[in-house]
């Protein structure tokens, strides 16, 4: 007995490897320079989903990205690890969403994805560091959501168990299907990519990548269906054109600065007991430790 | 941390060797598995772009899963418990990441769910590998084993024993025994036919048995009663399912510590026989080891490339007298040498690898079809020149790992004899390599066949004939000159006529052979890419020192001299 997962994923730059070209001289992030990865905790997401079909033979899992057509990218790397397929999700009238832009996309998406059992997201990208899409897509669908997950304990048909990884401990939640995680990069590490499915699908592409591609492989797409990576415009979506992109964001920027980060006068201690007491006593008082 | 293939430019360049392209077409038999397997190569390029992806994959493990393990792996090793063994923790992860990343049966048939890959990309994984932690790659090299299964088992039998190795179960190699190490015909185990029990039973003791605990075994036994030499002895397959064996002990090891070497006591042991009896050790243990030798080949190259580079670090880094240590000749010179050995040893690993892949893959087709008569010859010519090399390779790859990790420890001064640092485990984990799957004094003896009979000399003369850039001309000089040093030298002892004085020079004759082939290997890799010239030279002039101190020595020797050796 299988169940049908759906994780969330977006393609983000690497700010973990910034450079001194990061950044654009009008303050706004030099995409071009920063390599494009799997979001980090999309990762931990697509782990737990992995799992649970390793655990639940006939367990569907189905990565859904939102980006430009190089997110397929995120697919691919999502069926490399064992992922059924994937959406990705296109269209110039995405441009410029915020969350709330996104996550109303992602929702409108879902629903004409059919049912579904479980629908996992990483806690927060890297590039925006907000944790609120998965929240609000679970809004927007209005099924229950359990944020900050790193386990999951049990799961049958109806109900799941997780562990919530929190500030000051942990917490155990129980909770019925259908339901929307949000998980932590407390969660275990991804697995690498597996060899055979690496071969397999390296040549998967959504119909707009295989007109920009020299036409070698081309017959494959007929004889090999899972090579088509399943590409959604915002015409296959129900939607209210003012709810989308630019126009359906409210986060308006209205300045970036770039902030260096300079280290102040060191302060020196002595060896002695009196210099490590004075040092215990700054780090409880400054709540780092306590 | 760093991924491990794509940090080393020189795994892509003998990877992008051009005679992959031929290999290739004949590990896929031209690509016909394409309608069958919706993982196999639709061609060439795709074949390639495979390779380096998978590579990728075990770059990234050994980089993030693997190289980190391998301090804790060292002071934690592995356990008995119960008669069996218990992995260290790192061990045990490192063997999961790359069962789930599908990296068993590496060169298995697609038909057994293997990846069907040919000898020179899983040889350069095991490279990588070994870089990373060379007591791990020992666990995870033995898939090799299935190779021989592949060979010599029946396609039933291949049917249910690849299928699990492919999924992830681990391999051992039951050769030795207490009286039984280098000179395996005196090995006892013993199997006897069970009629009631419809099977063979295996009785008796191995050891030094590496991952002796593992899920499917190979063990070389005593089938012929009454009989004292490698004619009586049969190869089988133990099942640890079935149970039987028990592990008596994990020994107390130098090095490779994370890899359990077993003591095992057989009591009734159900063994399952493999191929004809009686040609256990003549021909099937002759195949296994060929492949292990291979394998350690591998490990020894990972091995140097590990300690070079932690050399290199530690020259840029440590500053002494106002400046760092690597701008100091004593230092650089040294570093340049290991450098040199480490590129000569990786370009004789490849080259074997290629051979190895010709060969194997003209034996599989055989085995399909007919061979042409052209075929036929040229798996011939591989089949010789695998066995050429193989004790060729793993002698001097295992040599120079040892004098790479010594020289390493040697740039760290007092901190490399410490404990902190990484080349203190790289020296004890390489010194096994040149001991276990026959010594370098037994590789010794299996390639002095090739000086006497002329085997290297041809090849060597296969390499004269190359095409080079003008600026490379005076390297090939240089090795003409030695080439009659060699020829020379190999003469004066066969006219000598004498088994003994042989067998005394046997060492310098393989030597001087070997330092000409690795020279002319690294003068075509610098004709392909010049990156390689500065290789070339430094290998080029000490193979200069080294050949000729060689050829004086035969020169001034005689029958006579010998004596004075003997204490």
């Amino acid at each position: 007995m299988g169940i049908r997962i759906i994780v969330l994923a977006k393609q983000v730059p690497d700010t973990r490897n910034v450079g001194k070209d990061a950044m654009k001289a009008d303050g706004t992030v030099n995409r071009a320079v920063l390599p494009a990865i799997f979001n980090p905790e999309d990762l931990n997401a697509l782990e737990l989903a992995l799992r649970i079909k390793d655990d639940l033979p006939g367990t569907t899992v189905t990565i859904l990205t939102m980006g430009p057509g190089r997110a397929a990218e995120i697919i691919r790397e999502g069926l490399y690890r064992g992922a059924d397929d994937g959406i990705l999700l296109t269209d110039r009238a995405f441009a410029g969403s915020d969350t709330l832009a996104t996550s109303y996309a992602l929702s409108q998406t879902i629903k004409e994805m059919g049912a579904y059992d479980l629908i996992v997201a990483g806690r927060q990208a890297i590039d925006g560091d907000t944790a609120q899409v998965g929240p609000q897509v679970a809004e927007k669908l209005g099924i229950n959501q359990v944020t900050y997950v790193e386990a999951i304990l049990s799961l049958d048909k109806t109900s799941i168990t997780v562990r919530r990884r929190l500030d000051n401990g942990v917490e155990t939640v129980m909770a019925p299907l259908p339901i929307l995680l949000t998980v932590n990069s407390s969660a275990p590490d991804c697995r690498s990519r597996n060899a055979k499915l690496l071969m397999k699908y390296k040549h998967a592409r959504t119909v707009t990548e295989r007109q920009n591609e020299a036409e070698d492989y081309l017959y494959l797409y007929d004889s090999r269906p899972f090579l088509n990576i399943h590409e959604m415009t915002v015409n296959e979506i129900k939607s209210i054109p003012d709810q989308l992109g630019l126009t359906g964001s409210p986060t308006k920027v209205k300045r970036i600065e770039n902030v260096i980060l300079q280290a102040k006068d060191a302060k020196r201690l002595t060896a002695a007991d009196e210099g490590i007491n004075d040092l215990m006593k700054e780090l409880i008082e400054s709540h780092v430790i306590g | 941390m760093a991924n491990l293939y794509n940090d080393n430019r020189d795994l892509k360049f003998h990877l992008s060797h051009p005679m992959m392209q031929k290999l290739v077409m004949l590990k896929e038999r031209n690509f016909t598995e394409t309608g069958d397997f919706d993982y196999a190569p639709l061609d060439f390029e795709d074949a390639m772009d495979s390779y380096e992806r998978v590579l990728e994959v075990v770059g990234e493990i050994s980089g993030d899963i693997i190289a980190p393990n391998a301090e804790s792996i060292d002071a934690e090793g592995p356990r008995v418990i119960d008669g069996h063994v218990i992995y260290a923790r790192g061990t045990q992860e490192n063997l999961d990441a790359l069962i789930k990343a599908g990296l068993l049966g590496i060169t298995l048939p697609r038909r057994f769910g293997g990846l069907n890959f040919p000898v020179v990309p899983y040889i350069m994984a095991a490279d990588i590998v070994s870089r990373a932690d060379a007591g791990f790659v020992n666990i995870w090299g033995l898939q090799d084993c299935a190779e021989t299964l592949n060979e010599f088992a029946s396609e039933e039998q291949k049917q249910r024993w690849l299928t699990r190795v492919v999924n992830g179960e681990t391999m051992a190699m039951d050769l030795t025994e207490p009286d039984a190490g280098s000179d395996l015909q005196a090995v006892q185990l013993k199997a006897t036919w069970s009629e009631s029990k419809e099977c063979w039973l295996l009785n008796g003791v191995k050891r030094f048995i590496t991952n002796g605990d593992g899920d499917i075994a190979l063990v070389l036994a005593r089938s012929e009663e009454g009989t004292r030499d490698g004619r009586g002895l049969s190869m089988y397959v133990y099942d640890k399912r079935k149970g039987g064996v028990s592990v008596r002990r994990i020994e107390h090891k130098m090095g490779i510590i994370g890899s359990p070497t077993c003591e095992l006591v057989f009591k009734d042991a159900p063994g399952e026989l493999i191929g004809s009896r009686k040609l256990g050790l003549i021909k099937y243990v002759m195949a296994l080891m060929n492949g292990a030798r291979l394998g350690i080949a591998a490990q020894a190259v990972g091995i140097s490339e590990a300690a070079y580079r932690e050399a290199l670090q530690y020259a840029k880094e440590r500053m002494q007298f106002g400046k760092t240590i690597i701008q100091f000749p004593a230092v650089y010179e040294m570093l340049s040498v290991m450098k040199a050995k480490l590129d000569a040893s990786r370009t004789l690993l490849y080259e074997t690898a290629r051979f190895v892949d010709l060969y194997k893959s003209y034996q599989h087709i055989s085995e399909e079809r007919k061979l042409t008569n052209e075929e036929r010859d040229e798996m011939k010519e591989y089949q010789h020149l695998s066995d050429l090399f193989t004790p060729l390779v793993k002698g001097i790859t295992s040599e120079y790992c040892n004098q790479n990790a010594y020289d390493a420890i040697q740039i760290h001064g007092g901190s490399g004899f410490m404990k902190d640092y990484a080349v203190e485990r790289i020296y004890r984990d390489a010194r096994i390599t040149s001991i276990y799957e026959g010594t370098t004094q037994l590789q010794i003896v299996a390639a002095i066949k090739g000086v006497t009979t002329g085997g290297y000399l041809k090849q060597i003369h296969v390499y004269e004939k190359q095409e080079l850039r003008p600026d490379l001309e005076k390297y090939r000089r240089v090795l003409i000159s030695l080439t009659q040093d060699f020829e020379e030298a190999a003469e004066k002892v066969i006219s000598v006529g004498d088994t003994e004085f042989t067998d005394f020079h046997a060492r310098r004759l393989v030597e001087m052979a070997g330092y000409i082939v690795m020279s002319y290997l690294l003068v075509c890799d610098a004709n392909r890419d010049i990156e390689y010239a500065r290789s070339a030279q430094n290998f080029n002039k000490m193979a200069k020192g080294e050949v000729k101190a060689r050829a004086e020595f035969i020169r001034a020797s005689s029958l006579e001299d010998i004596g004075h050796y003997k204490y």
